[in-house]
């Protein structure tokens, strides 16, 4: 059996819109079995999905699902290469009903579009056999999604999908189907190599020179036009990560490095639904420009329970910033800060409230500023304040703390820019399987 | 054998991810001749004491051999995490080079080893 490749067109929700067509070009150019892959689910987006539903009920898709296809849509259809993502987020047949109103405005002939549902765990997460390992739900919640697996990709490929529409499925899923389907992988060290490939590919750019660059140290040409990523696997699960052709960016050990520990724990027990990831044995090598081949991923069995997010209502974060530049900055900086702090000391009871100095390496901080920073003081330096509050007014009125200082704060206090926005919370709970029931339909 | 006091950023680049409130912290040597640097002085200690100020649960170092790399996961450090923390970088992306700032004691010949790795990936770009 051939080649098979795997080609990725995002790795979250709000990536570049012109990444996808390098890559199905190239794809189409090799001339091997391939399939796309879209991945723009982070933890909370699914919870947006669900509260813009709220509001709409068609929408709940990834927002820019159709500028994402519309570049590749014809593409990928006319050679055959399947597009495989979870932009359904929370309404998957919604989206598949925009891909079929957008073939049509394309005047391509109808696609056949699989949707993969059963995520939705909302009606299972009061079962007493659930486990919630930061506790449960204190607050409403707004939405419950099992991380499903590979097989309902692969069940959906097998029904001929040009485009298989998820909602929430582990990320290493969505190339881990289309390789079970090309390869009729089932074995630990099958399905682990395939995880890995998926694992490698989720973060679209994060292995092509994403996320990376750091000037005259890790130098990435061309940072404006990344080429986003190609895995070549073999049937023996034999692996090359490559990118796509005549763009920026670079694939070296270190990028696949960085990608393969990226959000790992234990790096023997990588839990994911469809096998235990064991990535102690993996050798990294280059074996041409851009051109680097993996090896020695094992697999376990997978683990009992499924895991799912839990997003529920986080109450309101109020933000406001101002600018301090020049002689004195940093002084009159920490004036601004004093006064937020004493002007909002009376709200203590309702509103958790956090003041930063930008410039002082504030990222580095706690909500206590108990790190520190230092800097010429006469710098430029930001008074950021985040304000949390269950009441959406406490909220605005402490960021409206910030707009006052125009005229009753510090000389010379500029650039203010205020916002409040809901906040949406999550948590993990562990379903035992028996509670999740993937489902495959095609429509269209 | 003369040895300098440098940031690990000298010898070593990292990369930060984030599940909740726990974060992993990838550091990676430049160089094979610097990874007995990393697992004599990168320790969960030295580790737990430049993060003090987040106030970790707990620190634990994995060893990664094959990779000349370690993977540092450090409970409780995100205050939340992206969906619940005040700071603009809930998901603790710039800790990475917190982690990088940490000061090794490194034998002047795996400095220049690394120098050299360094230079010679900005001379193929």
């Amino acid at each position: 059996m051939a080649r098979f490749l795997v080609g990725n067109g995002a790795g979250f929700s709000g990536d570049r819109l012109d990444a996808a067509l390098p890559v199905v070009r190239t794809l189409i150019a090799r001339g091997c079995p391939a399939a796309m892959t879209f991945e723009t689910l982070a933890e909370r987006t699914l919870a947006l999905g669900v509260l813009a539903r709220r509001s709409r009920e068609e929408a709940g898709f990834e927002p820019m699902l159709l500028p994402l296809l519309r570049p590749v849509l014809g593409l990928c259809l006319s050679h055959r290469i399947p597009i495989i993502g979870n932009f359904g987020a929370a309404n998957p047949r919604g989206a598949a009903a925009a891909i079929l109103r957008l073939a049509e405005s394309l005047g391509l002939a109808t696609p056949r579009i699989a949707v993969v549902e059963g995520d939705d765990v909302r009606g299972a997460i009061d079962d007493p056999a659930v486990i919630w390992p930061e506790g449960r739900p204190a607050a409403p919640v707004i939405a419950a999604n099992a991380y499903l697996g590979a097989g309902p990709i692969a069940e959906a490929l097998a029904l001929g999908a040009d485009i298989v529409v998820t909602g929430r499925v582990a990320d290493p899923a969505l190339a881990l189907g289309p390789l079970i389907h090309a390869f009729g992988w089932s074995a630990p060290d099958e399905l682990a190599a395939g995880t890995l490939v998926g694992h490698l590919l989720e973060c679209g750019a994060q292995v092509t020179g994403g996320y990376f660059a750091d000037p005259g140290v890790k130098d990435v040409p061309d940072v404006d036009r990344l080429g986003f990523p190609i895995a070549e696997v073999e049937p023996g699960g034999a692996i090359v990560i490559t990118k796509a052709d005549h763009t920026g960016g670079l694939v070296d050990r270190r990028t696949v490095t960085e990608q393969l520990l990226y959000e790992i724990h234990d790096p023997a027990a990588y839990l994911a639904p469809d096998v235990t990831l064991d990535i102690t044995g993996v050798t990294v090598e280059e074996i041409g420009r851009d051109r680097v081949r993996i090896a020695g991923a094992r697999g376990r069995p997978p683990p009992d329970t499924l895991k799912a997010t839990v997003s529920i209502e986080g109450g309101f974060l109020g933000e406001g910033e101002i600018s301090y530049a020049g002689p004195n900055a940093l002084a009159r900086a920490r004036l601004a800060a004093e006064t937020l702090r004493a002007r909002l000391a009376a709200s203590a009871g309702t509103v958790r409230l956090r003041i930063d100095i930008l410039g002082l390496q504030a990222s580095f901080d706690s909500d206590e500023g108990a790190r520190g920073g230092a800097a010429n003081p006469d710098g430029e330096f930001r008074v950021r304040l985040a304000a949390a509050s269950a009441d959406r007014e406490a909220a605005e009125a402490a960021a409206r703390e910030v707009l006052h200082l125009y005229c009753c704060g510090p000389a010379g206090g500029g650039g203010v820019r205020t916002a409040v926005t809901p906040r949406v919370a999550t948590l993990s709970a562990l379903l035992p399987r028996r509670l999740v029931s993937p489902r495959v339909s095609l429509v269209g | 054998m003369s040895a300098v006091i440098v940031p690990l950023h000298a010898i070593a680049h990292a990369r930060s991810g984030d599940k909740g409130n726990r974060l992993n912290i990838a550091v990676i040597a430049h160089a094979p001749e610097a990874w007995p640097v990393l697992l004599d002085q990168v320790t969960e200690a030295r580790i737990a004491a430049l993060f003090a100020h987040r106030r970790p649960a707990s620190v634990t170092r994995h060893a990664l051999p094959n990779l000349f790399a370690l993977n540092l996961v450090l409970d409780g450090v995100l205050e939340g995490g992206v969906n619940a923390a005040l700071g603009l970088d809930g998901h603790g992306k710039t800790l990475s080079f917190l982690a990088l700032t940490l000061p090794v004691t490194v034998p002047r010949h795996i400095l220049q080893a690394c120098a050299s790795a360094i230079g010679a990936r900005r001379g193929s770009v």
